[in-house]
């Protein structure tokens, strides 16, 4: 969560033992998913995971690293599946260069809505994303010559695709999941990256203490302005790998209650930790599966399951983990 | 297109938004009082639909459930707040927002096992069937009614606020909670009267809304939506700044419907993208606090 604490993301003493394992994040959690298909009850299920897993990682450099509880990522992840989509199935761009063209245009949408919502703080800034998601929602509905309006877009299949000369079926699941897995390695890299880098430093100090960052002389609005882009680039990545897999888009992706559900992910997993997303995910998307097997009404007990983590969990699956077993913030 | 049409459309916008108004000050008076903003607030403006459709069918008549509603929905508010919300004050400013949105999920979920997913049509009241000559042209009596309950309610929510002893101690409680438990107020319970005021405002809105709108359980996603571009557009925390915003965004949803009816559902998020880029803070928005 986004308590100030004293400066706890600055000090970073080098933990022993376990601790020594996360400075290979990156490596250790591409083996975890490299093994999850298997760990999974469907492939379906894990390549969801990656997908959600990729979305809410993005949506994480925003509310677990900056510090700024956004409410609008359902516009990154629409606008990455939309733009893949349109590009393959409107203009026959190639996938690969579909993927490129749909991230770079999500992060043009992402340095306006950026521009006009950093300006804000606090509960304000939850309360102009939300809005502003919404109205690329509308926009997409009537933009229905473009989008598909309420039926969603269509009309677009990946299911050969080319590797560098190699031909893949991509209707195989195996395939299909190892190829997205690829974008999640690559997502991961950049995350850690970033989060390594003197702007990671600069970013987490904005979240502990606004003030005392600006005092210190980094440019904080440009800085809040920097990290919503990256955000809603790692997400529109997310977007893209789901018009991949499902072939269609459908409108439901750019609805707020998917922004909701981005949030719900990040906090059942665990803010601020680099695994968080993906064991948020995870926990979600296997929650819904078991609990709607014998309810439709799934809904009120993830609602009520995410009450009680707000209360009681705030930190996590992920977090409190790493909390009982010890392990140094910094690492995460 | 004849100046009478524009009139009656600027009627119909005012109607529409001082639905918006009652539903905006809700959010607005226990975001100004008690730092909470509450994502549930359109769950519950829902509820308040429901609510009143049910107790007017129970009773025969439409004015018990206008009037038992809001009072129900509103203790069934101040419960929420004494169970969930109070443990939350002191943590950060985030965890309400967050609770109350899981909240919205089991609000939503729970109002469709009871009365299932499909829209029920809320008749209009007898006696405000038809529609009254302006003059000018026809409107119908039920908005005239809704505008004129609206203006009533502000008027006693005003004269409350800034003329009775309870109104001192809630506006003295939001500048300084601490002072206020020094002098023997009991600061808790004057928040949980606000928060049930806020959430009974909310149901209010919801019935005033029902016949105009259809009732389903989606319907609080768009009018929270709503309520938060009104609050952000008048300033969070400020009551006369929800009033003039949310007039504002009815007036001009219900013109913008008359010349580009596809442009009407966007035209108020673009009016709250132009009023942040001016003034970050909202028209009426103090600076410092939010922006």
């Amino acid at each position: 969560m986004t308590h100030p604490s004293s400066g706890e993301a600055l000090a970073k003493p080098a933990p022993g033992g376990l601790g020594r394992l996360l400075d290979h994040r990156v490596l250790l959690s591409i083996a975890v998913l490299a093994i999850l298909p298997w760990l999974l009850p469907s492939k379906a299920l894990a390549v969801n995971v990656l997908i959600y897993g990729v979305v809410v990682m993005g949506y994480n450099l925003l509310f677990g690293y900056t510090g700024l509880l956004s409410f609008g990522q359902a516009a990154f992840f629409g606008a990455g599946a939309y733009f893949t989509g349109i590009a393959i199935g409107r203009y026959g761009v190639p996938w690969f260069a579909a993927v490129a063209i749909a991230v770079f245009l999500s992060t043009c949408l992402a340095a306006v809505i950026g521009i006009i919502s950093t300006r804000t703080r606090g509960i304000y800034f939850s309360m102009v994303t939300l809005a502003l998601a919404q109205l690329v929602y509308y926009v997409a509905l009537q933009a229905s010559s473009f989008t598909g309006g309420e039926n969603g877009l269509r009309g677009f299949t990946v299911d050969r695709i080319n590797l560098f000369g190699l031909q893949v079926n991509f209707l195989d699941p195996v395939n299909k999941y190892y190829v997205l897995m690829a974008f999640a390695a690559l997502a991961m890299w950049f995350q850690s990256r970033i989060l390594n880098s003197p702007f990671g430093a600069v970013i987490e100090a904005i979240r502990e203490n606004e003030q005392r960052a600006r005092a210190c002389g980094y440019d904080v609005e440009r800085s809040k302005l920097v990290v919503f882009m990256l955000s809603g680039a790692t997400s529109s990545l997310g977007g893209c790998m789901l018009a991949l897999h499902l072939s269609i888009v459908p409108l439901d992706i750019l609805h707020y209650q998917t922004s909701g559900m981005i949030v719900m992910m990040v906090l059942l997993g665990g803010a601020r930790s680099f695994f968080g997303p993906f064991v948020g995910a995870a926990s979600f998307l296997i929650l819904e599966d078991v609990i709607s097997l014998w309810t439709p009404h799934w809904q009120i007990f993830v609602g009520a399951i995410f009450v009680l983590f707000v209360l009681f969990l705030p930190k996590g699956i992920w977090g409190t983990l790493l909390d009982t077993l010890g392990i140094g913030k910094a690492r995460r | 297109m004849d100046l009478s049409l524009i009139i009656m459309q600027l009627l119909s916008g005012i109607a529409l938004g001082a639905v918006l108004v009652i539903t905006a000050l809700g959010l607005t008076i226990v975001f100004g009082m008690l730092g909470v903003v509450n994502f549930a607030h359109g769950a519950l403006f829902m509820i308040g639909a429901y609510a009143g459709l049910y107790l007017a069918s129970l009773t025969g008549s439409f004015w018990w459930g206008l009037l038992l509603a809001p009072i129900l929905i509103g203790a069934f508010g101040m419960l929420i707040e004494f169970v969930l919300i109070r443990r939350l004050y002191g943590r950060s400013i985030d965890d309400p927002l967050l609770l109350t949105f899981g909240l919205s999920y089991v609000l939503v979920e729970g109002v469709r096992i009871v009365f299932g997913s499909d829209g029920i049509p809320f008749p209009t009241p007898p006696q405000l069937i038809g529609v009254l000559d302006l003059g000018i042209g026809f409107f119908p009596r039920y908005r005239l009614f809704v505008i004129a309950l609206v203006a009533v309610v502000l008027l006693v929510l005003w004269l409350t606020l800034e003329k009775t002893r309870v109104g001192l101690i809630v506006r003295a409680g939001a500048r300084d909670p601490t002072i206020m438990q020094v002098l023997g107020v009991d600061i808790g319970r004057v928040w949980l009267a606000i928060f049930g005021l806020g959430v009974g405002l909310a149901a209010l809105g919801g019935v005033l809304a029902g016949p105009m709108r259809s009732v389903n359980p989606e319907m609080g996603s768009l009018v929270l939506a709503e309520a938060f571009v009104v609050t952000v557009i008048g300033g969070l925390g400020s009551i006369v700044g929800a009033v003039v915003a949310g007039l504002m965004v009815g007036i001009s949803i219900s013109l913008v419907a008359l010349f580009a009816p596809e442009m009407a559902t966007i035209v108020m998020f673009a009016l709250m993208a132009v009023v942040l880029l001016i003034r970050p803070q909202g028209l009426f928005g103090v600076r410092g606090r939010t922006a």
